[in-house]
C-alpha cells in the first residue's frame, strides 16, 4: 500500500498503539501522546480519486522519495519521518477540511501538506491557520494562497498564475503575434490566470480580441473554437486544465486550427501532454519544472531514483511533492525545533539546497509572501523528443523574480502571531 | 408502526449521542468525525421520513440539503454574520425549493419518482457549479465562518472550541429529531404510514394522497435543509458537490443500512458509514471499491439494515418465549 | 452568425445522438427489467478503455467491432451474478446496487489503467475537416453521427423483426404473460441487458476518439441520459431517442448564447415536459403511476 512511507511501523500498529493509550487513560477525555521517541509525521491531504487524482498520486510519489531521503540522512531533528497520506477527493471541501482535522487532532501531525486543487488548499489553509501547523502547499495555483489570503504558517512551492503569465507573456508577443483569443476555464484559477495574461500581454504591446468562459468540465469545446477562428487571431490561448485541456487541444487540432493560428497557453503539464495523441502536442506554454535539464546532475540523480520507483520520469507534480516535503525538513532541521512560528521565521527567505530546488538558479520562498521563487520553463511542446517521454522544448528560461511581481502586487498583508 | 421505539432503546441512543465526544476519540476517531455522524445522521433521518414512512423514494435529497448549506453560507458571507438567521434563510431557501418542485413530481411513483428527483437535483447542482460569480463555482463558497453564538447573557464560541459546537449541533439535533417524532405520531404521521402501507386503500378512505405526499415531501426536504445548513457550518465552506447525486445515493444508503423502518435506523446507518468510509479511506486509495461493495453486499444480504435484523432477532425470540 | 446557428443545432445533433446512444441503453433495461442502471456510465467507460487497449493490435475498427462486445459479455456475467438478485424488488435495491457498481466500475478501471487521461489514437482519415470553410465537419464526427443512425436502425430491426426483439418489447408490455408463453424470461432479460451494455460500449468507443480518456469519462453522460429518458417518455424507445436528440440541440444553441446554463436547460426541458405533459412526450398513458 502507498499510504504509508517509513520504516517498519504501519498505520494499523499506530492506531492500535493510540486506542490502547486512549483506553489507559479512561478516566481523562484528552489524549496526551509522548512525543519524545514518536516519529515527527507530515500529514498529506490531497486528491487520490477524482479529476485530479493523477497529479496527486505524482505529488505523493514525490513526498515518498523526500521521506526515504530525509530518513536515509537522519530525520528530522534526529527523529524519524513518516508520512501520513488522505485522499481529499478532488472537490469534496468536506472531505478534505475533515481529512485536514483528521490529521491533525487525530494524528498530531507536525505538517499538513496539500492540496491540487486550490479551493480545498485555501479550505485547508484555514484549518492550518486555526491549529497553528505548519502548512506546504505544493500545486495548487490561484494567488489567493500567498496573496489576499496568505498566512505566516502557510507556504507553496507551485508558482502564482501571474507568475506564469508573466513569463509566458514575451515569449509569446515575439514569436505568434499581438492578437490573442483567450479560452478561459469559468473557476478561480482560469479568471486569475487570463487577467495575468491581459496584463502581461498589454504591458508587452498585444491586445486581447475576444475571450470565451467556458464551464469548468466541458466535454465539447468545438463552438468556442468557431468563434475564436471567426475573431481572426494571432493567437489562440488555452487556459483550462487536466482533462478539459486535452478534450479543448484534441479537438482543436482534429479542426486543423493549428495550422491557421498559433496555439499556446500558460500552464501546461507533462500529464495532460501524455494523455494527448501526438498530433495534438502543439504549441507554446508554460512548464514549472521539467525533467529534462542537461547538465544538471542533481537533476539526473532525482529523475532515476524517480524511474526506478515508478518507470516513468518525474512531472512538475513530483517536483512539487518532492520539494514541499523537503521543505518542512529543512524547516524545522534549520529552526532546531518543531514550533510553528519558529519553523515559519526560518522558512520566509530561506534557499532551497540545489539537491532540492533542481533547477538552473536556487528557489527561495519570499518574505512576506511565503511564496517560493524558482525558475520557470517556457518552450514548445513537441510530439516526441529525445525520448518517448521528452514531451517539451525549453526555449527559454524565466528568473522566477522576474516574473513575481512586487510584494505589493501580491496583495498579501502578512501577519505574524506577537 | 404507532409506537416509535421502545423507551430503552432510546435512552441509549440519547446517552450515546451525548457522550460521543469521548468514545469516539477512544475508538480512534476525533470530534470533527463525531459531529459529522450527528449531522449527515439527521440528514438520514430526515429522508426516511419520506422513505420509510411514507414508501416514497427520494434520490434527490442533497439539492436540498446543498440549498441549505449555500443559504446559511451566503447569508452570513454577503448579509448578516449571524449563525442562527443564516441557518434560517438556508432552511427556508431549501423548504420553498422543495414545495415548489414536489408540485412538480407528486404524481409520479416508484421509479419515475427517483429519476425525476435525481434529475431535478442536479438542476441545482449545476446552478451551483456553474454561476461562478454568486456561489464561486467549483472553489466553493469561501470567506466566512459561523459566527458565536450569541445568548444575551454569554457568547458561546463555536468556531475555536469544537466540543461546544458538537453540544451545539446536538442540540438543533434534538429539536429536530423531537419534531419529527411528535409530526409522526400524529394522525398526520398515521396517515402516511397507511399510505405507504397501500395508497388503493388509502385512496379510497377518502385520503387526499397526493396533499400528504407532497407535505411529506416537503417536511422531509425541510429536516434535510437543516441538516444541510449544519454541514455548511461544520466546514465553514460549501461546494457543489453537497448537492451531487452520489451525495443523494449516500444518505440513501445510510437510512437503508440502518434500516428504514426503524425511527434511529438512518442514524444508526450514517454513524457506521461515515466511520468506515473514514477508515477505509485512510487505509486505502481504493477505498472507493470498498464503498461499492458495501453497497451491493447491503443490498444483497442487509436489505432491511441493522435495526431490522436486531427487531427480527427480538421477534424470533418472543415468539420462542411464548411457545 | 447564420452559419454559427446552423452550425450549433448540427453540434447538438451530434451531441444528441450520444446521449440517445446512451439513453437506448439504459431505457431497454428500464423498460423490460425495472432497473435504472446507474453503473451505464460505468460500462461506457469499460468499453472505451478496452478499445483502447486493443487498438494497438487491432486497428481502430477491429476495437470498434471487438470492445462493444467484451462490454456486453461484462454486462452478461454483473447481470447473472447481481441485478438478477434485485429484479421484483423495490426499486430502491436497484438504484443502490447499481450505485455501488458505479463506484466499483471507477475505482478498477483506476487500478488497471491509472487516473491519468490516455491517448486513444483515430484513423488519420477521420481525424481532419473535410473542408477548410467547414472545418467543424470533421470525418469523425461525421462518423459518430452516421455510426448512431445505423445502431439505431439496427436496434429497431432487431426489436420489431427478429424473435428476441419481439420477445423483449412484449415482455415490455406484459412480463407475466410473456413468462406463461413459455418464454424464459430470466434468459430474455439477460440478453436485454447485454443488448444495452453493448450499446454503452459502443458509445465508449466513439467518445475515446473525442474527448479524453480517462475513468470518469461515463459520469457527465449518464445524467443527460436520465433526462432524455423522462423527456421522451418511460417505456418509448422513439421517445428516448427523440429526448436525446432534443436535449442535444437545446445545450447546443446554449452553450452559443449562454455558456453557463448548457447544463441547466435540460433540466429547464424537463421540467416543462412534466408539467404539461408528466408521461414525457411520446410516454404511454399510466405507465407513470
Amino acid at each position: 500500500m502507498t499510504q504509508r512511507t517509513t520504516g517498519g511501523v504501519t498505520r494499523r500498529t499506530i492506531i492500535k498503539a493510540a486506542a490502547a493509550t486512549a483506553a489507559a487513560q479512561v478516566a481523562g477525555p484528552f489524549v496526551i501522546s509522548a512525543r519524545g521517541d514518536t516519529p515527527v509525521r507530515i500529514g498529506l491531504d490531497n486528491p487520490l480519486t477524482g479529476t485530479y487524482a493523477a497529479l496527486g498520486k505524482n505529488e505523493l510519489i514525490g513526498c515518498q522519495l523526500a521521506i526515504e531521503q530525509i530518513n536515509a540522512k537522519g530525520g528530522i531533528l534526529s527523529r524519524q519521518v513518516e508520512l501520513l497520506s488522505e485522499d481529499s477527493t478532488s472537490g469534496d471541501a468536506g472531505t478534505a477540511v475533515q481529512k485536514a482535522r483528521k490529521l491533525i487532532d487525530r494524528d498530531n501531525v507536525n505538517f499538513l501538506v496539500g492540496n491540487v486543487n486550490s479551493a480545498l488548499a485555501l479550505a485547508m489553509a484555514d484549518v492550518a491557520a486555526e491549529k497553528k501547523v505548519l502548512m506546504v502547499v505544493p500545486g495548487g495555483h490561484t494567488d489567493a494562497v500567498t496573496g489576499t489570503s496568505c498566512h505566516y504558517n502557510v507556504f507553496r512551492v507551485c508558482n502564482t498564475t501571474q507568475m506564469e503569465a508573466n513569463a509566458v507573456a514575451p515569449t509569446l508577443i515575439k514569436n505568434a503575434g499581438k492578437k490573442w483569443y483567450y479560452i478561459t476555464p469559468d473557476y478561480a484559477f482560469g479568471h486569475t490566470l487570463q487577467a495575468g495574461l491581459e496584463k502581461a500581454c498589454a504591458a508587452n504591446g498585444g491586445s486581447k480580441i475576444g475571450a470565451d468562459l467556458t464551464p469548468l468540465g466541458t466535454t465539447d469545446y468545438s463552438s468556442y473554437l468557431i468563434k475564436a477562428q471567426a475573431a481572426n487571431p494571432d493567437v489562440i490561448i488555452f487556459l483550462p486544465q487536466g482533462d478539459d485541456m486535452i478534450n479543448a487541444m484534441k479537438q482543436a487540432v482534429q479542426f486543423g486550427l493549428d495550422k491557421r493560428f498559433h496555439l499556446a497557453g500558460a500552464q501546461q503539464e507533462l500529464e495532460a501532454l501524455e494523455g494527448l495523441p501526438p498530433e495534438a502536442r502543439v504549441g507554446t506554454w508554460v512548464f514549472e519544472w521539467y525533467w529534462n535539464q542537461p547538465n544538471n546532475p542533481h537533476v539526473a540523480t532525482f529523475v532515476s531514483a524517480i524511474q526506478k520507483k515508478t518507470g516513468k520520469v518525474p512531472t512538475a507534480r513530483t517536483w512539487f511533492g518532492y520539494a514541499a516535503t523537503w521543505t518542512c525538513a529543512l524547516a524545522a532541521n534549520n529552526a532546531k525545533s518543531l514550533d510553528t512560528l519558529k519553523m515559519a521565521k526560518t522558512l520566509s527567505g530561506m534557499k532551497l539546497p540545489p539537491e532540492v530546488s533542481l533547477m538552473p538558479d536556487q528557489a527561495y520562498y519570499r518574505e512576506g509572501q511565503n511564496q517560493l521563487l524558482g525558475d520557470l520553463f517556457v518552450g514548445q511542446a513537441q510530439a516526441k523528443g529525445s525520448t518517448a517521454e521528452d514531451l517539451f522544448k525549453v526555449s527559454t528560461i524565466v528568473k522566477g523574480p522576474d516574473a513575481a511581481g512586487t510584494l505589493a502586487e501580491t496583495g498579501c498583508k502578512m501577519q505574524w502571531p506577537a | 408502526m404507532t409506537r416509535l421505539e421502545k423507551p430503552a432503546l432510546t435512552a441509549f441512543v440519547w446517552l450515546a449521542l451525548l457522550t460521543m465526544p469521548w468514545w469516539m476519540n477512544a475508538i480512534g476517531g476525533y470530534t470533527e468525525l463525531a459531529s459529522r455522524v450527528l449531522v449527515l445522521g439527521l440528514a438520514a433521518m430526515a429522508l426516511n421520513f419520506l422513505l420509510g414512512y411514507t414508501g416514497v423514494l427520494s434520490f434527490g435529497h442533497a439539492a436540498y440539503f446543498g440549498l441549505g448549506a449555500y443559504g446559511v453560507g451566503m447569508m452570513i458571507k454577503f448579509v448578516v454574520p449571524s449563525t442562527p438567521l443564516g441557518m434560517l434563510v438556508g432552511v427556508a431557501t431549501g423548504t420553498v425549493a422543495a414545495a415548489v418542485l414536489g408540485l412538480l413530481i407528486v404524481k409520479l411513483r416508484g421509479v419515475y419518482f427517483a429519476m425525476v428527483t435525481i434529475a431535478f437535483g442536479q438542476v441545482f447542482y449545476f446552478i451551483a457549479f456553474r454561476w461562478n460569480s454568486v456561489t464561486g463555482g467549483d472553489d466553493g463558497l469561501t470567506g466566512w465562518k459561523r459566527q458565536a453564538l450569541d445568548l444575551g447573557f454569554t457568547q458561546v464560541d463555536l468556531l475555536g472550541n469544537d466540543r461546544a459546537f458538537y453540544y451545539f449541533l446536538l442540540f438543533v439535533f434534538a429539536l429536530a429529531v423531537g419534531a419529527m417524532a411528535l409530526i409522526l405520531r400524529s394522525p398526520f404521521g398515521r396517515t402516511l404510514v397507511a399510505i405507504r402501507e397501500n395508497e388503493r386503500r388509502a385512496r379510497f378512505l377518502g385520503i387526499p394522497v397526493e396533499r400528504h405526499i407532497w407535505l411529506s415531501f416537503v417536511i422531509s426536504c425541510f429536516f434535510v435543509s437543516l441538516a444541510g445548513t449544519l454541514y455548511a457550518l461544520l466546514n465553514n465552506f460549501v461546494d457543489p458537490r453537497a448537492l451531487r447525486w452520489d451525495q443523494s445515493g449516500n444518505f440513501v444508503i445510510m437510512a437503508v443500512l440502518g434500516g428504514m423502518r426503524s425511527f434511529w435506523g438512518p442514524l444508526v446507518g450514517a454513524a457506521i458509514f461515515v466511520v468506515l468510509q473514514d477508515y477505509v479511506s485512510s487505509h486505502t486509495e481504493n477505498w472507493m471499491s470498498f464503498v461499492g461493495l458495501f453497497f451491493v453486499l447491503v443490498v444483497l444480504f442487509f436489505p432491511r439494515g441493522v435495526m431490522g435484523i436486531l427487531a427480527r432477532r427480538r421477534a424470533t425470540d418472543a415468539t420462542k418465549e411464548g411457545a | 452568425m447564420t452559419q454559427l446557428i446552423l452550425f450549433n443545432v448540427f453540434n447538438g445533433l451530434i451531441i444528441g445522438a450520444f446521449y440517445a446512444l446512451m439513453a437506448l441503453g439504459l431505457s431497454l433495461i428500464l423498460n423490460l427489467s425495472g432497473v435504472i442502471n446507474f453503473a451505464h456510465g460505468g460500462f461506457l467507460a469499460l468499453g472505451a478503455y478496452i478499445a483502447y487497449s486493443l487498438s494497438p493490435h487491432i486497428g481502430f475498427w477491429g476495437a470498434l467491432v471487438v470492445a462493444p462486445v467484451a462490454t456486453a459479455v461484462v454486462g452478461l456475467v454483473v447481470e447473472r451474478v447481481l441485478i438478477r438478485r434485485v429484479y421484483g424488488r423495490d426499486p430502491l435495491y436497484s438504484l443502490l446496487l447499481t450505485f455501488g457498481l458505479a463506484y466499483i466500475f471507477e475505482d478498477v478501471l483506476r487500478y488497471i489503467w491509472g487516473a491519468q487521461s490516455v491517448p486513444f489514437p483515430i484513423p488519420p482519415a477521420l481525424a481532419s475537416p473535410l473542408s477548410p470553410e467547414y472545418f467543424f465537419l470533421t470525418g469523425y464526427r461525421l462518423f459518430m453521427v452516421a455510426l448512431v443512425a445505423a445502431a439505431v436502425v439496427a436496434l429497431f430491426v432487431i426489436l420489431n423483426r427478429t424473435k428476441l426483439g419481439i420477445r423483449i418489447r412484449a415482455g415490455t408490455q406484459d412480463l407475466e404473460t410473456v413468462n406463461v408463453l413459455g418464454v424464459n424470461v430470466r434468459i430474455l432479460r439477460n440478453l436485454n441487458f447485454g443488448l444495452g451494455t453493448y450499446l454503452a460500449g459502443l458509445a465508449g468507443v466513439l467518445a475515446a476518439g473525442m474527448l479524453g480518456l480517462q475513468p470518469t469519462i461515463g459520469t457527465s453522460l449518464i445524467m443527460p441520459s436520465f433526462v432524455a429518458i423522462i423527456v421522451g417518455g418511460l417505456g418509448s424507445l422513439p421517445g428516448t431517442l427523440l429526448g436525446g436528440l432534443l436535449i442535444g440541440v437545446a445545450s447546443g444553441l446554449t452553450t452559443m448564447f449562454f455558456p453557463s446554463a448548457t447544463e441547466a436547460v435540460m433540466y429547464v426541458m424537463m421540467g416543462l415536459v412534466l408539467l404539461v405533459r408528466p408521461r414525457g412526450l411520446l410516454g404511454e398513458e399510466g405507465r407513470v403511476q
